[in-house]
């Protein structure tokens, strides 16, 4: 069973002349709050033809979901709609009564969302979620619903799908409740398909299958409007793309104009900021406005003397016991040296142990075996006490800064804290050293007064930068630093963090599930997966020539803006992983 | 993802009635502090004064909550009783809090052991509801005012306790207290710099609401006439006294209670927005 | 978390020792019942300790609260007493007999009756548990259509259901009582003034208790009732074409309700206890009486062996609680 069978009158579709599925005319969306109205989306105008598909990109707040949800009539409460004309087939999608909404919801447009652990109703199985979509358009009775939904499954390439249907979200591998997603926005053979952000919370391999099933989709000729924050993501599946910026559409054209030749600065940007093996030494974002300040000394005698590696692991096991008895194995014999200086960076999918690595290496969490030497000194086999003198020498930045700050202090105080005991002892010198703190990590002197909910996304992580630098550290463990931020914002960091590693001799650890980022900033890369490192080497040679199938795997995955309309991201992708892929723990 | 939530935000209810209700619930309890200071700033007529010939008056304007069956003023008799049933009631919040405080820090603070067996504790002490709990006390000491407080407080105290613990267990286990950790600040210095700061801020609001939780509970104790007894003009005892007269003179138990009922919704919409004022932090 | 202030781990076996092999359900269930057991052997010291810590000779004061006089007492009169109830033996012999006879279901004697407190308690307790359970069922009824009805809807509407909540939540129940009483009883007279056992008398007595008990269930479940409205999973819902009722009946509530599952076994002591003084306001048959009585002549062993039924009847309650969570949410439970 095959998306083909299902969708035999698209084939019909395509086989004629492309007519325009939905069209799009000056949309505008604005919020009324207060009595004012705040505009989120300005003029955007499309045509969507059958079978083709329409990617809507943009940053946070460009308004690219607003628009998508705007199309299903369902932009939120308080919402301004206003169109020239939005038109599905012959109907006018401008003036509907909430009924005819919801006949066209579904039916005619189907939706599908990020993560399907959350998208899916976590207490009910997926089978009655897709039966749910039929009997909700009255199709069929009980019991053709229920072979419909088998059919379905089979159809995502979901194996075995009587026994999955049975099961939650919970008790499925990402891929599998995906696909499951997927099914059920597929479940009434709409027309139209809207994907908002389909694979952004999912694992770079399980990315790729869900793409592909999208492309297979696109093939049946189902219209596809993807809207996705990562221009790469998009670039295998888009005909026609538009760059969403602050609720205004900056650029659209096809998606060959878009990739090879961005007319829009803001394009250009977003083109460059993406990290990857071939921008290592380039810079990323466009130049600050200010040059970069260089101020005086990272006083660390300790670094300065010693020679050596600066970070030593060797062993290191980890094993946890869930609440319910059973015991998993988070980090199973991972060794590895950080030479002075250096950026060693450890990717892995989530559940890889890479982050609870991250934290052994901080001596934040006991490992079970194995030891950590910093400066060439015992390290993780010491008591806390003895350990705390050491602790300058290697300090951390989070993903989310937010709750690594107490929210009671503001700025000055979060840095002030963080500024090593006995090194500054009059308060003009504290405040003379918390400012060049400030000035290194490129933010002004008014963010001392404010608390980290008053800072942007990438404020707050210039903050927890400065706070680890505060204590001169030799180490700087960065623990998926970059990825909760916007692709633009992503760039200004990674840049600053460049400099700051040239400007003071750090060595970074830096852990990340983005192989773009990783490949961007490491010198050298350890692949993780399951607790164990199954590859090791200098960037070069674990992303040009990856010796471990794993590693393969996942740079097969990798989307890419280069490899613009590969025919397949990787050979016999789905059929291969949807045999192998079972049911979760 | 952020698209959603910077929409969730946007679409949110515009809450111009929040400033409104605290407003409102601060005059009124600050209008029972000044009664329960200088009770003859506010009060029309001798609250201890009998009069036979004026027995069981319905509510009218000289007499605005009418008079008891010895003719007392009742309005008047409500504010003299306010004193009483605020410190009954503020000294069982407080020393529930305190007990509270104690056994929640331990429990999740201490060293595996310890800890365990408060836990243990307070769940075994959470298994009597309140008011039984405060009824064993009072059977064992007999009832007065001071042993309403503790039999109050003490009956309340589990509660606050899970409160208590969950707070700073959430504090301790928070990314702040990891980051404090990782730049090398001992522990007595988390401590008191992040984990007892933010695990206690929440009790000032907790405070609040149970003042006219344990009024409430002290004055359901006097009902059952096992709380301040009459004549004090204790609020409990106000409603014990009047309760013979339930079918002639209803608004001698309708009215005090009536009077409960606000203080109680005062304290409790004062309380929820302090504490949602510290949940949001320093927003601004 | 694994990580704790302290630098050692505890909670992390040597890799080396073998574990017994038990499913994940089995243990639970076994952690469970140990935890239950611990409540109520804990509330069986509390209520032992209670009945210690009365002030003044125990002897004495049996005496005196049987005779309904305060005086000193002979030693002729206090040793049959002190051999009744083995007040001369050492606490701990003490307490180990008291244990067992809860063991044999006996709760001791009670001061002023001179019989068998089980008896007092029992021909009492079924009048207070129907009580309860109607009470149980009422506030349920009414805080789901409550909430149903005014969550997530516009400002307006939102803000006056859950200040509805807020107020009921904190009503006094002697003076909720008195309000239905005077309204229903005896100005409409559609009840009985004096609750008999019969239907109609416990109408009034429950509505006492459940309207307040359904707005503190109801602001836990409208918080994640408004939570859940705003989930991605509603939101597929919304997109495959669902209306708003489906929505609110078909996934939300189900979401909503496990906050109020997990407080409906605390609320079934708390009902029980509250029922003290409703029964007491409406005169209807039930173990508030006896409790009155005994905590007023201090006739303790009646106290504690309220005290401990109502704690074993906390313990059951939750442990049919985890059971009816685990229906609504079958997800292993992190907690």
């Amino acid at each position: 069973m095959t998306i083909l069978d299902l969708n035999a009158k698209h084939i019909a579709d395509l086989s004629a002349k492309r007519p325009v599925r939905l069209s799009v005319e000056n949309l505008n969306v604005g919020f009324e709050r207060n009595g004012s109205l705040r505009p989120v989306v300005k003029n955007v105008s499309f045509d969507l033809e059958a079978g083709q598909c329409v990617a809507i990109v943009g940053e946070s707040g460009s308004g690219k979901s607003v628009t998508a949800r705007t199309l299903v009539g369902l932009t939120g409460a308080n919402a301004v709609v206003d169109a020239g004309s939005i038109r599905l087939g012959d109907d006018d999608l401008t003036a509907l009564s909430s009924k005819r909404w919801r006949s066209i919801r579904g039916r005619r447009i189907g939706f599908i969302l990020q993560d399907a652990l959350v998208s899916l109703d976590p207490l009910r199985p997926v089978g009655k979620e897709i039966e749910e979509a039929l009997a909700l358009h009255g199709w069929g009775n009980r019991a053709s619903r229920k072979r419909k939904v088998l059919d379905l499954l089979a159809s995502v390439g979901v194996p075995s799908p009587r026994n999955r249907a049975r099961q939650r979200p919970d008790e499925l591998s990402g891929g599998l409740r995906q696909r499951a997603l997927i099914a059920s926005a597929l479940a009434l053979d709409p027309e139209i398909v809207i994907a908002d952000e389909p694979t952004t919370a999912l694992d770079v391999t399980v990315q790729a299958q869900v793409l592909l099933l999208l492309e297979e989709m696109k093939q049946r000729g189902v219209s596809i409007i993807l809207i996705s924050h990562d221009l790469s993501v998009v670039a295998h599946l888009a005909d026609q793309i538009l760059v969403m910026s602050g609720g205004e559409v900056v650029e659209q054209g096809t998606a060959h104009q878009i990739l090879t030749d961005p007319q829009h600065p803001y394009t250009r940007s977003l083109i460059n900021a993406v990290p990857s093996r071939k921008t290592r030494g380039s810079r990323l974002a466009p130049a600050p406005a200010a040059a970069p300040v260089h101020t005086a000394a990272h006083a660390n005698d300790e670094h300065a003397s010693f020679d050596g590696p600066v970070l030593e692991a060797s062993g290191l096991v980890k094993h946890f016991t869930a609440p319910d008895g059973s015991r998993t194995t988070a980090v199973d014999d991972v060794s590895f040296t950080l030479g002075r200086g250096e950026t060693l960076g450890i990717v892995g999918e989530s559940g890889s142990g890479k982050s609870t690595t991250a934290r052994i290496a901080l001596a934040l969490e006991e490992a079970d075996a194995g030891t950590v030497r910093l400066l060439g000194q015992d390290w993780s086999a010491v008591p806390e006490t003895r350990r705390r003198r050491l602790r300058k020498q290697i300090s951390v930045v989070y993903q989310d800064p937010l709750s690594s700050f107490d929210p009671r202090w503001n700025t000055e105080r979060i840095l002030l804290d963080s500024l090593p005991a006995g090194a500054f002892t009059t308060a003009a010198s504290k405040r003379e050293r918390v400012l060049a703190l400030l000035a290194q990590v490129g933010l002004p002197d008014t963010v001392l007064h404010r608390f980290p909910l008053q800072l942007s996304g990438g404020q707050r992580q210039r903050v927890a930068i400065a706070r680890a630098l505060a204590p001169s550290p030799s180490i700087v463990v960065l623990d998926e630093a970059v990825s909760a931020l916007d692709v633009s914002i992503q760039a200004q960091i990674l840049d600053l963090l460049v400099d700051l590693q040239k400007q003071f001799g750090l060595s970074y650890l830096f852990i990340s599930h983005d192989l773009g980022v990783i490949s961007h900033l490491s010198d050298r890369v350890l692949v993780m997966k399951d607790g164990a490192v199954v590859e090791s080497g200098t960037a070069d040679q674990v992303f040009t020539a990856p010796a471990h199938p794993y590693t393969q795997e996942l740079l097969g995955a990798l989307p890419s803006l280069d490899e613009h309309r590969a025919v397949s991201l990787w050979p016999g992708a789905a059929s291969v992983h949807s045999a192998t892929e079972g049911s979760t723990p | 993802m952020t698209d959603l939530r910077q929409q969730a935000v946007a679409t949110a209810p515009v809450r111009r009635h929040v400033s409104a209700g605290f407003v409102a619930s601060a005059i009124t309890l600050g209008l029972f502090v000044v009664a329960a200071v200088a009770p003859n700033a506010l009060t029309p007529h001798d609250p201890f004064a009998m009069d036979f010939t004026q027995a069981l008056q319905s509510p009218s304007l000289v007499h605005w909550f009418g008079t008891d069956e010895s003719g007392r003023d009742l309005f008047s008799r409500v504010i003299y009783g306010t004193r009483e049933s605020l410190a009954i009631g503020a000294g069982a919040a407080g020393l529930a809090i305190l007990v509270a405080l104690v056994l929640g820090s331990v429990a999740a603070l201490a060293g595996r052991i310890p800890a365990g067996i408060v836990n243990r504790v307070i769940e075994v002490l959470f298994a009597f509801p309140t008011l039984l709990l405060a009824l064993l006390l009072v059977s064992i000491l007999g009832s007065s005012p001071l042993t309403l407080v503790i039999a109050v407080g003490l009956g309340s105290a589990p509660g606050y306790a899970r409160m208590v613990r969950g707070q700073v267990l959430s504090s301790k286990n928070s990314g702040y207290v990891e980051a404090a950790r990782a730049l090398g600040h001992s522990r007595s210095t988390i401590l008191r710099q992040h984990i007892l700061p933010n695990a206690l801020r929440p009790l000032i609001a907790i405070f609040t609401m149970g003042v006219g939780q344990s009024i409430v509970w002290a004055s359901g104790m006097a009902f059952i006439g096992l709380g301040v007894a009459p004549p004090s003009p204790e609020w409990g005892a106000l409603l014990d006294a009047g309760r013979a007269y339930i079918t002639q003179a209803s608004w001698l138990t309708v009215l005090p209670g009536f009077v409960i009922v606000v203080l109680a919704l005062a304290a409790t919409t004062l309380g929820k927005h302090i504490q949602s004022f510290l949940e949001k932090g320093e927003k601004a | 978390m694994t990580h704790t202030l302290s630098a050692k781990h505890t909670d992390a076996p040597p890799a080396t020792r073998r574990r017994l092999t038990v499913s994940p359900r089995a243990r639970s269930i076994v952690e469970k019942l140990v935890g239950a057991g611990i409540v109520l052997w804990g509330a069986a010291t509390a209520a032992f300790l209670a009945q210690v810590a009365l002030p003044g000779d125990r002897a004495t004061t049996i005496l005196n609260v049987r005779s309904g006089q305060t005086q000193l007492r002979t030693p002729e009169e206090l040793a049959p007493i002190n051999a009744e109830y083995g007040l001369q033996d050492p606490v701990l012999v003490q307490y180990l007999d008291y244990l067992g006879g809860l063991l044999r279901g006996d709760l001791g004697i009670s001061y002023q009756q001179h019989r068998p407190v089980w008896g007092i308690i029992s021909e009492q307790v079924g009048a207070t548990l129907a009580l309860t359970a109607v009470t149980l069922v009422l506030a349920w009824v009414i805080m789901v259509f409550w909430v149903t009805l005014t969550a997530g809807r516009g400002p307006r509407i939102r803000a006056f259901g859950s200040g509805v909540d807020t107020v009921t939540a904190g009503l006094p129940p002697y003076w909720l009582g008195i309000l239905l009483l005077l309204v229903f009883a005896l100005g409409l007279g559609w009840f009985p003034v004096i609750g008999g056992t019969g239907v109609n008398g416990i109408v009034l007595p429950a509505l006492t208790l459940a309207i307040p008990l359904a707005g503190f269930m109801g602001q836990a479940t409208r918080t994640e009732f408004e939570r859940s409205l705003d989930a991605p999973f509603v939101l597929t819902a919304r997109m495959r074409g669902m209306g708003d009722v489906g929505i609110r009946l078909r996934h939300v509530l189900r979401h909503a309700v496990l906050p109020a599952v997990t407080l409906s076994g605390w609320a079934i002591g708390a009902t029980i206890s509250g029922a003290v003084i409703v029964e007491s306001l409406f005169t209807r048959p039930g173990i508030g009486s006896v409790l009155i009585t005994a905590v007023d002549s201090q006739d303790l062993p009646v106290v504690t062996g309220v005290v401990v039924l109502v704690a074993a009847t906390y313990v059951v309650a939750n442990l049919l609680v985890d059971l009816a969570y685990t229906l609504i949410d079958p997800r292993m439970k992190n907690s």
